[in-house]
């Protein structure tokens, strides 16, 4: 069964925490789908959190499709991340190269670039998108 | 709530009757030597003829019964001051009314329940100590013959109504005050100046006293009393009344004075019983058939007025402590 | 939904002096609202208000649909832990529980029991004996004991040791898991709360400088930081909030529900903590300034 941990300070909301570990989690095969997720009142117990909150995680979390409650007996894992693709990563790679170029040809340093990356995923993130 | 209240009232109510169980023990321990004295010396001596000296050593043993009246008299005021003042004023004084008044009670159902019980408390205790001293100092009152005037607040049911008022007072002044001591204070101020203002200038116009003039005659135990150049009074002139004066006047209704007896006009001379026969005696009196009337009536006004001050107490709970 | 505490244009007037004023709020039911601000700033007012201690000067308050402190039957709904956790000094904590059990028809008194077991209090040892953090949980075992809807707790941490802190919000959490239960809390403590509550209140000099959702709020709040900048040149969607100068840069707290997409600024998380304190230190201004009513979205 997966453990959460929570950073208060990082400035990301708490259930988003959650969210994100349950992914992480997927990711590198900690969960599988059947596995159970703890219950609002285990996760209570271990890090007196709001039990809102986990719930809020969960409902998320099952929006994706990723989990699904079973009435009466909890949480349970039931989909996977999308396994990459390596077609697909080699074509983001060239289309990345272009804009790089492009964008260097007009001037833009590495720290500008880094800065206009920063920037637009925080905004994916926040529109909930990453 | 009844239970609540009970809860939290159960140490001092052990301890007052504590309190009145080591009385009465007492009392009754000392009541047949007492009644036994009595019998044996005052009740015959108008056989042996020193009734004077049988009275003034029986009427000498009379510590213990000074020292129960002194109770009897401050059991009000203390009621007053320990049960009542604390009753709001402590739980402001602690924040707990914060407490209390957030369970499934509202306040009014909460202040009259405590004002209930403990005045009820007040009430029986006040009344169960006159009832043991009313009794226990049945000789000693037939002896002296002053349940009317001197004893009259210590006796019967009088008490009653004082306990009752005195509480009231009490948890009306703390809810006001807000403060214990300052509240205890206050209570017991007020009690006493209550208290002195009722019986000077209240119990003596309860009821129109009788007015009579009659003929001079004196009785075993009446005296004289003359002031310089002042009026003749008389003392003992209607045992067991309540005498307001009592004024030796000549025919005319004049107050004689007491060198008029003096002069040797009156007793010196021959005719000194015509001469006495001339004067009268102007009572203004309660008679004593008066006195549970007079007890009733003071009760129940001071009842009545617990009953206002606890209206007062309830209606500041609810409405003003907000 | 319906709310738990609902307010219309609330104030509390002490003499000349506003405690509270113009308050109004609409509290949804299954949360754990935070109520924070400053001492002073009214949040006790409000909770005695919501609980019936208090009677309003003017505007409206309703708990649960009902008015507060109005009988019995409203009294049961409501459980309230007062500042300072004031209890008997005199009376053990048994009695406490009996006090409970006279005094409130729905009260449980398994529960009551169990919890008394759980944390290791001694039946018959008295309240003025306890420490500050057992005290604290025996007034909120008797608020619990008595099945509320809803959970008033007033600064109920403040004057507690940091383990007792937690052990207390960790009981706090783990009764609203297991009954579901409605609770306002208020402290002016905001470290402990991100992870406590869903929705907060922040209340300075009796009025209301925010109210919303702690995730939404977080989302939505920004510190950006970047070469000095005039606040008007800022895209119209984005509300300062606070703003900070020297010669050559500019740090601004803003407000804003679109992406940021200048990329000169950099844009650093933002806490419930630096939140709440923003809104503290803000003088009150327009109404684009967080608006009073708590949003209802669940």
């Amino acid at each position: 069964m997966i453990e959460f941990q929570l950073e208060s300070a990082s400035g990301v909301a708490t259930y988003l925490q959650l969210v994100q570990q349950v992914r992480q989690a997927l990711r590198l095969g900690i969960l599988e789908p059947g596995d159970q997720l703890p219950t609002a009142q285990q996760v209570v117990a271990k890090l007196a959190i709001n039990p809102n909150t986990v719930l809020k995680a969960y409902r998320d979390l099952e929006r994706e499709g990723l989990v699904r409650p079973r009435p009466g007996q909890g949480t349970f894992v039931v989909g996977a991340l999308p396994r990459r693709d390596p077609a697909a990563q080699e074509r983001f790679l060239i289309s990345m190269s272009t804009w790089l170029r492009k964008a260097l040809a007009a001037g833009l340093g590495p720290d500008d670039i880094e800065a206009i990356y920063r920037t637009a995923m925080r905004n994916l993130f926040a529109e909930g998108v990453a | 709530m009844t239970r609540f209240a009970w809860l939290q009232f159960r140490m001092q109510a052990a301890v007052g009757a504590g309190a009145l169980a080591v009385i009465a023990v007492v009392l009754a321990v000392t009541e047949p030597n007492l009644v036994h004295l009595y019998n044996t010396s005052v009740a015959n001596c108008a056989v042996s003829g020193n009734c004077a000296a049988a009275t003034t050593a029986f009427l000498a043993k009379d510590h213990l019964l000074q020292d129960l009246a002194n109770l009897l008299i401050a059991l009000p005021a203390l009621v007053g001051m320990f049960w009542g003042a604390p009753l709001v004023a402590r739980e402001l004084e602690t924040g707990t009314e914060q407490l209390v008044w957030a369970q499934g009670v509202t306040r009014t159902r909460w202040i009259l329940t405590k004002l209930a019980l403990i005045g009820l408390a007040s009430a029986a205790a006040s009344g169960l100590l006159s009832l043991m001293l009313t009794w226990w100092s049945s000789t000693f009152d037939r002896v002296n013959m002053n349940k009317f005037t001197s004893v009259f607040d210590q006796r019967d049911i009088v008490p009653i109504g004082y306990a009752a008022f005195a509480f009231a007072l009490g948890a009306a002044t703390g809810a006001l005050i807000r403060r214990t001591l300052p509240a205890m204070a206050t209570t017991l101020a007020a009690y006493v100046g209550v208290r002195l203002v009722f019986t000077h200038w209240v119990r003596p116009h309860l009821i129109t006293p009788v007015r009579a003039v009659t003929a001079l005659h004196a009785m075993a135990g009446t005296t004289f009393n003359e002031t310089n150049n002042g009026p003749l009074t008389l003392i003992g002139a209607k045992p067991g009344a309540w005498v307001y004066s009592a004024q030796v006047v000549n025919k005319t209704g004049h107050p004689v004075s007491g060198s008029f007896l003096d002069r040797g006009a009156c007793l010196q001379s021959r005719a000194a019983s015509a001469c006495i026969g001339q004067l009268r005696e102007a009572l203004v009196y309660q008679p004593a058939s008066r006195y549970w009337t007079f007890q009733w009536y003071e009760m129940a006004i001071f009842l009545a007025l617990a009953v206002v001050l606890g209206g007062l107490c309830v209606w500041w709970v609810r409405d003003r402590l907000v | 939904m319906t709310a738990v505490i609902e307010t219309t244009a609330l104030g509390k007037r002490y003499g000349r002096k506003w405690a509270l004023r113009d308050c109004t709020l609409s509290i949804p039911e299954g949360n754990v609202v935070s109520l924070v601000g400053p001492n002073g700033a009214g949040k006790t007012t409000l909770l005695h208000l919501a609980v019936g201690l208090l009677a309003p000067t003017c505007g409206s308050i309703s708990v649960l649909g009902g008015r507060p402190g109005d009988g019995p039957a409203q009294l049961e709904k409501v459980g309230f832990v007062a500042q300072a956790t004031p209890t008997y000094a005199g009376l053990s904590v048994a009695k406490h529980l009996r006090m409970g059990a006279y005094l409130n028809a729905k009260w449980d008194r398994g529960l009551a029991q169990g919890r008394v077991d759980q944390l290791g209090l001694d039946p018959r040892q008295k309240a003025g004996s306890l420490s500050g953090g057992q005290r604290a949980q025996l007034a909120l075992t008797i608020a619990i004991a008595k099945r509320p809807e809803l959970l008033v707790l007033d600064e109920p941490v403040a004057s507690l040791d940091p383990l007792s802190r937690r052990e207390f919000l960790q009981g706090l959490m783990e009764i609203v898991a297991e009954h579901g239960i409605s609770v306002v809390l208020s402290s002016h403590l905001v470290a402990d709360l991100e992870r406590v509550c869903d929705s907060i209140v922040v209340l300075v000099a009796s009025q209301v400088r925010l109210a919303g959702e702690v995730a939404e709020l977080l989302a939505t709040h920004h510190r950006l930081s970047g070469p000095r900048r005039d606040p008007r040149s800022l895209p119209s969607d984005q509300a300062v909030i606070e703003e900070s100068h020297t010669d050559k840069q500019s740090t601004f707290f803003i407000r804003t529900d679109q992406p940021i997409l200048d990329p000169r600024w950099s844009v650093a998380p933002v806490t419930l903590e630096d939140l709440v304190l923003a809104y503290m230190a803000a003088p009150v201004r327009g109404p684009e300034l967080g608006a009073p009513a708590l949003g209802l979205v669940s």
